[in-house]
C-alpha cells in the first residue's frame, strides 16, 4: 500500500515537472524528458503490480480516492492534452523535440477549455466513473489512434489488459515524441 | 618548476583566488556553465549562462616569490553568443555556454571552440601591443585630414601601445543540430572536431562552416521508440580515428571512424550491469553518465553517473577498473532529490596531468578527488570562509551515521543549491579550477 501510495506520489510530482518544462527556457530537453517519463513508466508499472496484487489477495478495491494534490483532476486533464496536442506533429516527418502548441484539431473529447491558455489551477473536476480501471489520475477516454496503428496490450504481464492500461501505456510512449 | 601533479597522499591544497561577485544574490546571468584550462595551463577560459566568455591568464611567477604560483587575472571577456528565436519552432535559444574547448596553439593567437545548444563558434583571442602612427590621410585621432594640407609622403610606423587583447569570432558553425548540443571535441588531428547533441553526432572541419557530417544517429524511426540518448562524447587524446560517445543508459560505445562513414555500429561498448539490489524508480536516472573524459594517455576514460565516478580500462568492456563513490550517502534520498531537481544535475569529472588523481563535484560547495595509486579520497570545499590567501583547506567529511562527530556535517545539512559541476585541472602543474554557482576557485598546491 505505501509502495502504491508512493508511486501515485512520484507519478503526480513526474507530471507536473513534464509540465514545467514545456514553459521553461530554451525549449524542452529531450534528455529530462526521457528520463522524467522512465520514472514515470517504474511508478506506474509498480502502482498497477501493487494493485493487482491486492486485488489478488481478495482485499476489498477502494474507492478511487482523491489525491492529495489539489491539481490532481487537472493532471488527469493536462496529460490527455500531452497526447492529443502533439498529434499533428507526430505526422511531420522530422520530430523535433519541440513542437510549438498546436491547436487541438484532433480531439476527440467533448469541452470546450482553451487548452493553451489553460492555467494549471483550473480545471475539469468531471470525476470519471468509477466502473473505469483507470486510476484518478490519467484519463479513460481512449487516445485517438494514428492510421496504421494498432491498439496493443500492455508489454508487462503484470499490468491488466483493458481500457485504461493500453491507454497508459500508449500515454507514456506518447510523451517523448510530444517534446 | 613545473612538475606534474603529485597523489593528494602528499598533497596539501591551499586557497589561491576566487573570481566573482561576492553577494549571495546571484545573477542568473552568471551563473559559471563551463570551466576549461588550455593545454599549457597559461589560459583559464570560464563560460556562463549569459554567454559570455572570460579568459583569466597566468602571471609569470615572479623571483621575487618562487614559492607561489603566478595567479590568474582578466585577460579577456567577450560576448560569445547571443540569446536567439527559432521563428520556426518558436523557440528560445539559451546563450548559455554549454562547453568551450581549447584549440593547441599555432602562432601568436590562441583560438577557443565554444558553443551553446545550438551553435559553435571559433574565437580567435589576440594581442595588440603596437599601433601604427603617422598617417598620410589621417590625423592621429581618426580624423581624415583636408587633402590640400597634404604635401608629403611619409610611411606609417609601429609604435608600441598598451596591451589589447581582442577577440573576434572566425567561423560560426550554425544549423546542424536539431537537439540540444552537450559536447564538443577537437580531433588530435587538429583539423576536425566533433559535436554532439541528443541524438546525432556531427565531424567538422575547423575551416568549414556550411557542411558536417553525420557520423552517429541514434534517432529512431518512431520517436515512441527512444529509449537512450547522447550524453557525452569525446575524441581519443592520440588515436584521430576513434572517439566514445556516452548515453542516459550508462553506456559507453567506442567507435572507430575508419570502419564506415556512419558509425552506428560501434568497436566497443563499455557497461556495467546492474546491481538488483539497488534497484529503485530512479536508478535509470542516476545511471545515466554526465561526463566521459579519456586519461591523458589514453588508456583509460573516466565516467561520471549521479552518484559515482568509474574508470574504464580501455581493453575491458565489461565493468570498469575502479569505482569510486562521490556522496552514496545520497542514495536513500533521491527521492527529495528528484523532487527538487538535483537528481538532474551533470556533474563532470577530470584528471590531473599525469592520470593518478581524479576530481569531481558534489554538492554544499564540495568537491571531491581521488587518488587512483594510494586509494584515498578527500573531500574539499569551497567557500569564502577558507578563502584566506594561501590558507590550507580542511579535508571535510559528511556524517553518514547517527553520531554526528565534531566538524562533521550531516547529510540533512546540506545545502543542495550549492552544487560544484564543473572544475578543472592544471595540465601540468596542481593547480584547480573549481566552479561554484557564480564565482570561481583556485587552488594550489602547498609548496613548501
Amino acid at each position: 500500500m505505501e509502495v502504491n501510495v508512493e508511486a501515485r506520489r512520484i507519478l503526480a510530482v513526474s507530471i507536473s515537472k513534464l509540465y514545467a518544462s514545456r514553459t521553461q527556457r530554451g525549449g524542452l530537453r529531450l534528455h529530462r524528458s526521457l528520463l522524467l517519463s522512465l520514472v514515470m513508466r517504474s511508478a506506474r508499472d509498480i502502482y498497477h503490480s501493487s494493485r493487482e496484487s491486492e486485488e489478488s489477495t481478495g482485499a476489498h478495491s477502494a474507492p478511487e480516492e482523491p489525491m492529495d494534490t489539489s491539481s490532481s483532476p487537472g493532471e488527469q486533464t493536462r496529460l490527455s492534452e500531452a497526447q492529443h496536442e502533439p498529434q499533428p506533429a507526430l505526422n511531420s516527418a522530422e520530430l523535433a523535440p519541440e513542437e510549438p502548441d498546436n491547436a487541438d484539431d484532433c480531439c476527440d473529447r467533448d469541452t470546450t477549455e482553451d487548452k493553451e491558455n489553460l492555467s494549471p489551477v483550473k480545471q475539469s473536476r468531471k470525476r470519471r466513473g468509477k466502473a473505469s480501471a483507470a486510476p484518478d489520475f490519467l484519463p479513460s477516454k481512449r487516445a485517438r489512434l494514428e492510421p496504421g496503428e494498432e491498439r496493443y496490450a500492455a508489454p508487462l504481464g503484470s499490468c491488466r489488459a483493458g481500457a485504461g492500461e493500453s491507454l497508459t501505456t500508449l500515454s507514456l510512449n506518447r510523451v517523448i515524441p510530444a517534446f | 618548476m613545473c612538475r606534474p601533479g603529485g597523489g593528494s597522499s602528499d598533497v596539501q591544497w591551499c586557497f589561491s583566488q576566487v573570481k566573482g561577485a561576492i553577494d549571495d544574490d546571484v545573477a542568473e546571468a552568471d551563473i559559471i556553465s563551463t570551466v576549461e584550462f588550455n593545454h599549457t595551463g597559461e589560459l583559464l577560459a570560464t563560460g556562463d549562462k549569459g554567454g559570455r566568455v572570460v579568459i583569466f591568464q597566468q602571471e609569470p611567477e615572479s623571483k621575487n616569490q618562487p614559492q607561489c604560483r603566478g595567479e590568474y587575472n582578466v585577460y579577456s571577456t567577450f560576448q560569445s553568443h547571443e540569446p536567439e528565436f527559432d521563428y520556426l519552432k518558436s523557440l528560445e535559444i539559451e546563450e548559455k555556454i554549454n562547453k568551450i574547448r581549447w584549440l593547441p596553439q599555432k602562432n601568436a593567437a590562441q583560438f577557443l571552440l565554444s558553443t551553446n545548444d545550438k551553435t559553435i563558434k571559433l574565437w580567435k583571442i589576440s594581442e595588440r601591443d603596437k599601433r601604427p602612427e603617422g598617417y598620410n590621410l589621417k590625423e592621429e585621432d581618426g580624423r581624415y585630414r583636408d587633402p590640400n594640407t597634404v604635401t608629403t609622403l611619409r610611411v606609417p610606423i609601429f609604435r608600441p601601445m598598451d596591451l589589447m587583447v581582442e577577440a573576434s569570432p572566425r567561423r560560426v558553425f550554425a544549423n546542424a543540430h536539431t537537439y540540444h548540443i552537450n559536447s564538443i571535441a577537437v580531433n588530435s588531428d587538429y583539423e576536425t572536431y566533433l559535436s554532439a547533441d541528443d541524438l546525432r553526432i556531427n565531424l567538422w572541419h575547423l575551416e568549414i562552416t556550411d557542411r558536417s557530417f553525420n557520423i552517429v544517429d541514434i534517432k529512431p524511426a518512431n520517436m515512441e521508440e527512444l529509449t537512450e540518448v547522447i550524453t557525452a562524447a569525446e575524441f581519443h587524446p592520440n588515436q584521430c580515428n576513434t572517439f566514445v560517445y556516452s548515453s542516459s543508459k550508462g553506456t559507453i560505445r567506442m567507435c572507430d571512424m575508419r570502419a564506415s562513414a556512419l558509425c552506428d555500429k560501434h568497436a566497443k561498448m563499455f557497461e556495467e550491469p546492474e546491481d538488483p539490489n539497488n534497484r529503485s524508480f530512479f536508478s535509470e536516472i542516476i545511471s545515466s553518465i554526465s561526463d566521459v573524459k579519456f586519461s591523458h594517455s589514453g588508456r583509460y576514460m573516466m565516467t561520471r553517473d549521479y552518484l559515482s565516478v568509474k574508470i574504464w580500462d580501455l581493453n575491458m568492456e565489461t565493468r570498469p577498473v575502479e569505482t569510486y563513490q562521490v556522496h552514496e550517502y545520497l542514495r536513500s534520498k533521491l527521492c527529495s532529490l528528484y523532487e527538487n531537481d538535483c537528481i538532474f544535475d551533470k556533474f563532470e569529472c577530470c584528471w590531473n596531468g599525469n592520470d593518478s588523481v581524479v576530481m569531481t563535484g558534489s554538492y554544499n560547495n564540495f568537491f571531491r578527488m581521488f587518488d587512483r595509486g594510494y586509494r584515498q579520497d578527500v573531500t574539499l570545499e569551497a567557500s569564502r570562509e577558507n578563502s584566506k590567501p594561501r590558507s590550507v583547506l580542511k579535508p571535510r567529511k559528511v556524517s553518514t551515521g547517527g553520531k554526528r562527530k565534531k566538524d562533521e556535517i550531516s547529510v540533512d545539512s546540506l545545502d543542495f543549491n550549492k552544487k560544484i559541476l564543473h572544475t578543472a585541472w592544471h595540465p601540468l602543474d596542481n593547480i584547480i579550477a573549481v566552479a561554484t554557482t557564480n564565482n570561481l576557485y583556485i587552488f594550489q598546491e602547498k609548496l613548501n
